[in-house]
């Protein structure tokens, strides 16, 4: 526990130091590129605003408006049937719209269930591994402009569906024996 | 597609919101969530500004072109697409190493870079290309080795072994992300039979 978390905050001072280290031995102008690069950060910035404004409005539309909590209500018995605990249903859902949703959710979970729980486990499992397909797909097409996204949202939610079967698989593998 | 689910999801929303007479809640959401998504692309230029500043260190020394020197038969296996020696090989590996090592804020950044490089070699066209698709399916299902936030959120609950999850996420991941490959490249075929591009 306490290697991996000294690894990751030791990572991003190690990685820095090591570009800008060699960048001087490469006699890069550091200071001066480091300017000239982070200028560009503002503009992709900007860019995204009009995709992410889109994309949360519906999202959080259909959250508010209950429809989210049908839909979870119908797929849940067919969840069941292939012994999925529910539980964690309503989060490989909210996973894949909403990334601060699904946090809310799991710690929800870990907290109702307890951490070193069955359910607890799989919850930071489906957290842990799968991101946010519409953030994803709205941040980075965003970013340039891709307007046309032609069968990449298919594609992004089977490898939801594929993730979040995956961790139930995992997690029993793992744990349940 | 994504006009559909748009569209969809928006009026879905209003007609289950008249039924269950929420409607005050649904107007309450559209504004919020508009000022929510104006704050987290301003929330994002700090770390947007930061890494781009320290990647443009990282082309300009060379690194890059070592990183994707180093790993050329996975990237020219992921994307065939990419002409060797491209600098979206660098920006491509750079974004999975994040991903990989659980720094979603610095892959941010560099998958940016490595789309946008993408966007050049597709002629500046607005439509999504294979190499975007393929590197967007690997965002989706990103290998973790290690899932930082997970980890903070176990400790907060006096988790026993916060850690323990390490295991079957990286388990959980490696099969997502075979499995998006897979997806992926079922679909390009798919477009191409259907003469698309």
């Amino acid at each position: 526990m306490s290697f991996v978390h000294s690894f990751s905050v030791w990572f991003i001072p190690f990685l820095i130091g090591f570009i800008i280290l060699y960048g001087t031995y490469k006699k890069v102008p550091t200071y001066e590129t480091f300017v000239e690069g982070g200028k560009e950060g503002f503009s992709i910035a900007i860019n995204i605003i009009p995709f992410l404004v889109g994309m949360l409005v519906a999202i959080s539309v259909f959250r508010a408006s209950g429809a989210l909590d049908y839909i979870m209500l119908v797929m849940k018995p067919l969840f069941s049937l292939f012994h999925i605990p529910a539980e964690v249903v309503p989060l490989g859902l909210m996973r894949t719209i909403s990334g601060t949703g699904a946090l809310g959710m799991t710690s929800d979970l870990i907290a109702t269930h307890g951490p070193d729980s069955f359910i607890g486990r799989l919850a930071s499992t489906i957290q842990g591994s799968t991101d946010t397909t519409f953030y994803v797909l709205t941040v980075y097409f965003g970013a340039v402009g891709i307007k046309k996204m032609g069968y990449a949202v298919k594609v992004g939610l089977l490898a939801d569906l594929i993730g979040f079967l995956a961790s139930i698989f995992a997690v029993s593998l793992l744990f349940h024996s | 597609m994504v006009n559909y689910i748009w569209v969809g999801m928006l009026v879905i929303g209003f007609v289950v919101a008249g039924f269950n007479g929420n409607m005050d809640k649904v107007n309450e959401a559209i504004f919020s969530s508009a000022k929510e998504a104006v704050t987290l692309s301003f929330g994002m230029i700090s770390i947007l500004v930061f890494w781009l500043g320290i990647m443009r260190i990282a082309e300009k020394g060379g690194l890059l072109e070592v990183l994707s020197y180093l790993f050329r038969p996975i990237v020219k296996r992921l994307f065939p697409d990419i002409p060797p020696d491209h600098p979206a090989q660098g920006y491509i590996l750079s974004n999975m190493a994040a991903n990989l090592l659980g720094l979603g804020n610095a892959a941010t950044p560099m998958g940016i870079k490595a789309m946008e490089q993408l966007k050049i070699l597709n002629g500046g066209k607005n439509e999504a290309s294979r190499s975007m698709i393929t590197l967007l399916a690997i965002n989706t299902s990103s290998i973790t080795l290690i899932p930082t936030t997970i980890i903070a959120i176990r400790m907060t609950y006096h988790s026993q072994t916060p850690t323990d999850i390490v295991a079957p996420t990286l388990l959980a991941t490696a099969i997502a992300t075979i499995g998006a490959i897979t997806i992926d490249r079922f679909y390009y075929y798919r477009s191409l039979r259907k003469g698309g591009k």
